[in-house]
């Protein structure tokens, strides 16, 4: 069972409720769940998506687009049925995020949903977990099943007129599918190859029709943000950054874990304090700011607010708040291969530059690392990254792309050192890359 | 006629009712026929497309996809070691090589008993508690490779109890 | 949509909103290159090689998915744009073996184009390539993995455009395979294509992927000659391209594609077309003239000998017996100059109107019931554009594979309604509106039904504010007047009658009919033909039946049959022919060859010029691709014949100094032998070369000039494209017995008695039923 941390610098509210046996409705109802829900079926969809906007609430699954935003676009008219799409399809390395929220507040998943489907007029609302995650589908199934029998779900939600469904969903495998056109493909029994865009999923999305897709995390604040009003949400963050977001802290710290902390908290503090600081007393070397398609930020820049713009500032992204540390004993080549190694297993093979780009920089790391590069090797997979960045069907191939650069550009010399047989300190992993 | 128990043919049955439209149920389809089956067999292929109503070629465009989906059978356990950025990092791939001396197979190999299957996987999101296992559905985090004998040992037991009384 | 006007490359365009960007360029000549778009399948934005740079956006888009709008600025060519190509292709070329050498499509390959355009001609990695063996997946498909570009032409082909599905992509990322539809195992490639055989995924695979059972290791592209003409099976007439090699005795076709798709059937070629042409190479070709020696037995002879014989008995029943006695059978695969020759032949030299061909639709009784209805025949072009189509009786998928594919296509892409009533279930339906099934004797009666029922279907055809309305042979006679009848009473409609071969349409036209001259001008009242025909009678003949009763009652003195079996077809007893002299022209023995005693071999259609006209009416020109040692076209049999016969040639067949309208040189055959039989005939007869009666097209003048409806457009014809015929055809006074239609219900690996000499479509059609056998036991 994945254990709590806790540190005083953190703000709970999405974790508000987490260890306290709120997977149980009874509990959850005890703690103010489904209020906001009955509150939102007053209010209206005008005002939920007026509160969503002046919140500050930005997408929690990695490109931080403003949720509110995003609910306007779906139109209030459509001729096909409305839906709204729950992705949880945590996939990126270094996030576990929506894991714990899925364990402790599957009711808060369920509460955003049925908000979200109140601000946009959606009937039907899914709710798609990785295949990995059975535990956690068991635990969201009983808590769609509890919400259907209390009657808050079903074709009158609260007593009321509206009619809400919630259907959960589980992958089988598939990193790809957190694409959010992907994650319709996948939801519509088809191989997770993403939509040619636009139409945006807003306008034509599952089964044609107008859908709204958030990450698994924006869904379960959306109660709170009702709860505790936009503007005090909005002020807990940063600039244009409203809120708190839970920050998974792996690697080589002391105590790692997930930290629910302000938005824009400065990345040093986060390291260092929260999470106790590098294991064992070794210096820091590297860290990959937002899960592993994140360019790595070398221990020099890390003195930044982690929100989405600062971050971006830095030269990287705030991505999925996957915060993954290095320490000075790890070899940055092998680190490089084991994250294309993830991209290339996970490329949906749809388009040319990221199927086969991932697979040739696999490829040449893995001979690099293993001893045998050449000097050519070095340019060569930066020219390989470079071509593939902004080129690809989808935003794979940069997440590939991306860190390999960050990589290769802030770590020559070490890919230099393979090369002058330098030893590499985890060389005995060389032949254990995925196939 | 079909391949799978009762229990498991009722809830396919009720599964392709559950979405806006039949095809939806099929990934989830394919995923609990592995799990009673072992494995996506050409049998299954074929039941799947009639439940759903399309092609055998389509089921199996679709099936190829996902990586937890596989068609040759695994262990009774089927045990998955991620050995991502995160796990690697708090030796993900020590607890993956001691697995595979206890086991004495590598990745995607049985033991010759069956019990058991040893893949090397990418991410399983138990990042924050490196390094982490599944086997089968059951995660095991903040493992160490002294921790794997053991686990191995619970599983036998497991097999043990679940066999029927000879 | 209204147009807008953007910029590319500095030029101002103009195009209808919305249009895709590579659409409005190629059109503009502006060539932006693609492996994974191709017109009218959707879109995948996959390969990457369309991107161009729009001014104010920050990625490079795709081409093949941005849609025009007012005042965008591209730039389609920069060293931007030509570095991301170039990459493009070194990632493909990563893994893509470079055996150009001996690969199908060296020569003819995007991918070997693209590179020698973007000169990604180092190789940046030290790996191996990936080798993975090469599988047969059906007689006409082999799949080489490594070469594939996974540009998903084939899949969507497969599936949008034929509507078979039976590709599809398995795996992910780089292990992802193009994997067909039967016979494996699942997770792994399946190793069996169980599907049409129309082999449209070799000829949209940009490389050399996905290659083809009769054409692959064969040649070079480079070697062949590239003749266009027309398929010899079915009624719809694709062009099909015949790549053609020159070999010792003669040149042979070594494939049949459809590489310029300006043809008729535009993308569209089936399995006939594309693998059926090798008959031609057949050893049960015949080559020599044989004649039955008084032991009775066929021996081989001179042309001359032969037509001595067999013109020296012609003579000899005419004299005594007078023409009556003499019966003609023509062909539904003979051009139609070959078709008005013949009945010329018989009708002013044999002086008989004894003349019939194996009917398979009763064109006669739709020329009669269109008679005085102008521009109601359709084209086969308009089942791609009509808005409204209601197709009564036939099977489009397994006898008319391209109105198949035009009724698909103008459902998919222009959304048109098609209606289908039909006594059995047939394909179609899966892309029909609405759909109405029959009784089997329920045809004649559906017009009532229409109009009166009131029900869904009825409704939905009348709502229509124009119809095409498409029927099959189920109709005839009269069937055929009323049904027209009922359309003719809507303020816009169209038909089109199916027949079943290559020229059935033409040889009806060209009458070879006992009661009907050429253009369904009666016997009785032949007009123009009466001036120009000398000796013309006024009793029409025999039908092909009634010949046969003739000669098993000893009195038919000669059959002369060209282009036919009816032996086999009509299963005439042996004995009946026991006191007839019989001439058979043909490119195999047939059963009615082999009880011959004059065989005379014959040209086959794609060894021939002339014309044909499918059974839409669409006159098109075939053109001479291979050659044959010892063989001869039909026309030229016919005209040495009569030669031989002491006929007055130059009246058959006007040629010579005053007739050079009719060869524009157009109709030699790219590396035939053609034009040097043409002067060798010249050259005996001391005429100037201008024109021999050999040359098929000498009675082109002629036909246009006496048949009704064959005013044709020359420049497109010559030029290689279909021309409509306008019927305008005169009332037909006496209709000949509709029971005389026999329909062939040829498949899709079938084609009368030519299909039996095709090696290719006898394997595909053994390979199929066999898949079809296994499906069932699963």
């Amino acid at each position: 069972m994945p254990r709590l941390v806790s540190h005083p610098d953190e703000v709970k509210i999405v974790t508000r409720r987490f260890g306290m046996g709120a997977a149980d409705i009874e509990r959850y109802i005890e703690l103010g769940g489904y209020a906001s829900a009955k509150r939102c079926l007053q209010q209206g969809a005008d005002w939920i998506i007026n509160e969503m906007k002046a919140s500050n609430l930005r997408g929690r699954g990695g490109a931080g687009f403003p949720a509110g935003m995003k609910w306007s676009f779906v139109p209030k008219q459509s001729a096909k049925p409305k839906y709204v799409l729950v992705n949880g399809d945590e996939s990126e390395p270094g996030t576990c995020k929506d894991h714990l929220i899925f364990l402790h507040d599957p009711h808060a998943v369920i509460e955003g949903t049925i908000i979200a489907g109140l601000a946009i007029g959606a009937k039907v609302g899914f709710i798609y977990l990785r295949g990995e995650y059975r535990y956690l589908l068991e635990i969201m199934e009983k808590a769609v099943a509890d919400a259907y029998a209390r009657g808050f779900l079903g074709k009158n939600i609260f007593g009321s007129d509206t009619e809400f469904q919630v259907i959960t969903q589980t992958g089988a495998g598939a990193y790809e599918v957190g694409e959010e056109s992907a994650l319709m493909e996948s939801l519509e029994g088809k191989r997770g190859v993403p939509r040619i865009k636009p139409p945006f999923p807003a306008v034509v999305g599952l089964y044609g029709g107008p859908t709204v897709i958030n990450n698994a995390e924006t869904i379960a604040t959306v109660p709170h943000v009702i709860e505790m009003g936009a503007a005090a949400y909005a002020a807990v963050g940063s600039e244009r950054n409203g809120g708190t977001r839970l920050f998974g802290i792996s690697g080589h710290v002391e105590r790692p874990g997930v930290y629910e902390l302000p938005m824009g908290y400065n990345l040093k503090k986060m390291i260092y304090e929260v999470a106790g600081g590098i294991r064992g007393g070794r210096k820091l070397k590297a860290v990959v700011p937002g899960g592993s398609s994140t360019p790595v930020l070398l221990p020099e820049e890390i003195d930044i607010g982690m929100d989405f713009d600062q971050v971006g500032k830095a030269g990287s992204m705030l991505g999925s708040g996957g915060v993954v540390v290095i320490d000075d004993q790890t070899c940055i080549v092998e680190f490089a291969l084991r994250t294309i190694s993830f991209y290339q297993h996970e490329s949906c093979g749809w388009c040319i530059p990221c199927r086969e780009g991932t697979d040739w920089i696999k490829k040449s790391l893995t001979r690099f690392h293993a001893g045998f590069g050449e000097a050519k090797d070095i340019d060569n997979i930066q020219y390989l990254a470079e071509n593939m960045m902004g080129r690809t069907f989808c935003p794979l191939g940069d997440a590939a792309a991306m860190p390999t650069l960050g990589f290769v550009k802030k770590f020559r010399k070490e890919f230099e050192d393979h090369l002058n047989g330098k030893p590499c300190p985890f060389a005995k992993h060389v032949d254990l890359a995925v196939v | 006629m079909t391949l799978f128990s009762p229990r498991l043919a009722a809830r396919l049955d009720a599964l392709v009712e559950k979405y806006p439209l039949r095809r939806s149920a099929l990934v989830p389809m394919l995923l609990y026929a592995q799990d009673e089956i072992g494995y996506i067999s050409d049998a299954v292929v074929a039941e799947v497309a009639q439940r759903i109503g399309i092609t055998e070629l389509d089921v199996r465009n679709v099936a190829t996809y996902y990586s937890m989906l596989r068609f040759k059978p695994a262990g009774k356990y089927n045990v998955q070691v991620c050995t991502n950025i995160s796990c690697m990092l708090r030796g993900g791939y020590e607890i993956y090589e001691r697995f595979k001396e206890e086991l004495g197979i590598g990745h995607k190999g049985v033991t010759p008993d069956g019990l058991f299957s040893l893949e090397e996987v990418e991410c399983i999101g138990v990042c924050c508690w490196a390094p982490a296992i599944q086997v089968n559905y059951d995660f095991h985090d903040e493992l160490k490779p002294d921790l794997v004998p053991g686990i191995i040992d619970g599983y036998r037991g497991k097999a043990v109890a679940e066999a029927p009384h000879a | 949509m209204a147009d807008v006007t953007f910029i590319v490359d500095g030029k101002k365009l103009t195009a209808p909103a919305g249009t895709l960007l590579i659409d409005a360029c190629r059109k503009a000549g502006i060539e932006i290159p693609a492996f994974c778009y191709y017109p009218g399948l959707s879109l995948q934005a996959a390969c990457r090689m369309c991107v161009v740079r729009q001014e104010k956006v920050g990625k490079l888009q795709t081409a093949c998915t941005t849609t025009v709008a007012e005042g965008q600025v591209f730039i389609t060519e920069s060293a931007e744009i030509a570095q991301a190509r170039k990459a493009t292709i070194e990632l493909l070329l990563g893994n893509h073996p470079l055996d150009c050498p001996v690969c199908d499509a060296g020569g003819e390959c995007e991918l070997q184009d693209m590179t020698f355009k973007y000169g990604a001609g180092e190789s940046l990695y030290t790996e191996a390539k990936q080798h993975r063996e090469e599988q047969q997946w059906s007689p006409a498909v082999y799949y080489d993995r490594p070469r594939c570009i996974l540009c998903y032409r084939c899949t969507r082909m497969c599936g949008e455009g034929m509507d078979v599905w039976a590709l599809g992509v398995q795996n992910r990322g780089v292990r992802s395979v193009i994997a067909p539809n039967g016979g494996g195992q699942a997770g792994q490639s399946n190793s069996e294509l169980d599907c049409e055989q129309c082999g449209m995924c070799i000829d949209v695979c940009p490389v050399g992927a996905l290659t083809s059972g009769s054409y692959r290791y064969k040649t070079r592209p480079w070697e062949m000659n590239h003749v266009s003409t027309v398929c010899t099976h079915c009624a719809d007439g694709c062009k099909v391209t015949l790549g053609v090699r020159q070999v010792n005795d003669g040149s042979e076709i070594v494939r049949a594609d459809n590489r310029d798709k300006s043809g008729i059937n535009g993308d569209f070629l089936c399995a006939k077309g594309r693998f059926g042409f090798d008959f031609v190479d057949s050893p049960e070709r015949l080559t020599k003239p044989l004649v039955r020696n008084e032991a009775g037995d066929l021996e081989p002879a001179t042309w001359e000998h032969a037509l001595r014989v067999a013109a020296t008995k012609l003579k000899e029943v005419r004299e005594n017996k007078g023409g009556a006695a003499i019966g003609v059978i023509g062909s539904n695969q003979t051009t139609n100059e070959e078709n008005y020759l013949l009945q010329k032949f018989a009708r002013t030299v044999l002086n008989t109107n004894n003349i019939d061909h194996e009917r398979t639709a009763d064109y006669a009784a739709f020329a009669s019931a269109l008679a005085g209805h102008p521009g109601k025949a359709a084209s086969l072009r308009e089942a791609a554009t009509a808005p409204a189509i209601l197709l009564i009786g036939g099977n489009p998928t397994e006898e008319h594979p391209l109105l198949a594919w035009n009724l698909r296509t103008n459902v998919r892409l222009n959304r048109a309604r098609l209606y289908i009533a039909n006594s059995g279930e047939i394909k179609l339906e899966r892309q029909a509106t609405a759909v109405q099934h029959l009784s089997d004797d329920g045809y004649p009666a559906l017009g009532a039904y229409l109009d009166l029922s009131n029900s869904a279907f009825s409704k939905a055809v009348l709502a229509e504010a124009s119809l095409l309305v498409i029927f099959g042979q189920e109709y005839r006679g009269a069937q055929v007047a009323s049904l027209v009848e009922w359309g003719l009473k809507r303020a816009s409609v169209r038909f089109a009658y199916l027949g079943d071969y290559a020229n059935s349409r033409g040889a009806a036209d060209m009458g070879l009919l006992p009661n009907l001259l050429p253009g369904y001008v009666p016997v009785a009242e032949p007009g123009a033909f009466d001036a120009e025909y000398v000796g013309l009678s006024a009793t029409a003949g025999k039908t092909q039946p009634e010949m046969f009763d003739a000669a098993a009652k000893g009195e038919l003195g000669a059959l002369l049959v060209m282009g036919a079996n009816p032996v086999a077809k009509l299963g005439i007893d042996l004995i009946a022919l026991n006191n007839t002299f019989v001439i058979v022209q043909d490119i195999f023995l047939t059963e009615t060859a082999a009880l011959a005693d004059v065989v005379l071999p014959a040209a086959s259609l794609y060894e021939k010029t002339g014309t044909v006209t499918n059974t839409y009416g669409d006159v098109q020109l075939t053109r001479k691709a291979a050659d044959r040692a010892g063989v001869k076209p039909d026309f030229e049999i016919l005209v040495r014949l009569a030669e031989a016969m002491d006929a007055d040639v130059k009246r058959l067949v006007p040629f010579g100094k005053a007739c050079t309208t009719a060869d524009l040189g157009q109709s030699r055959g790219a590396n035939s032998g053609e034009a040097d039989r043409h002067s060798v005939w010249l050259a005996a007869n001391s005429l100037e070369w201008k024109m021999s009666p050999f040359d098929p097209l000498a009675v082109l003048d002629e036909i246009e000039r006496l048949v009704p409806g064959y005013a044709l457009d020359r420049t497109n014809l010559f030029g290689g494209n279909d021309v409509a015929t306008e019927p305008g055809f005169v009332p037909v006074s006496a209709l000949a017995g509709p029971d005389l239609v026999v329909p062939a219900h040829d498949g899709l690996f079938t084609s009368g008695t030519l299909g039996r000499y095709s090696p290719a479509l006898k394997a595909l059609a053994q390979y199929q039923a066999a898949e079809v056998v296994e499906t069932a036991v699963e």
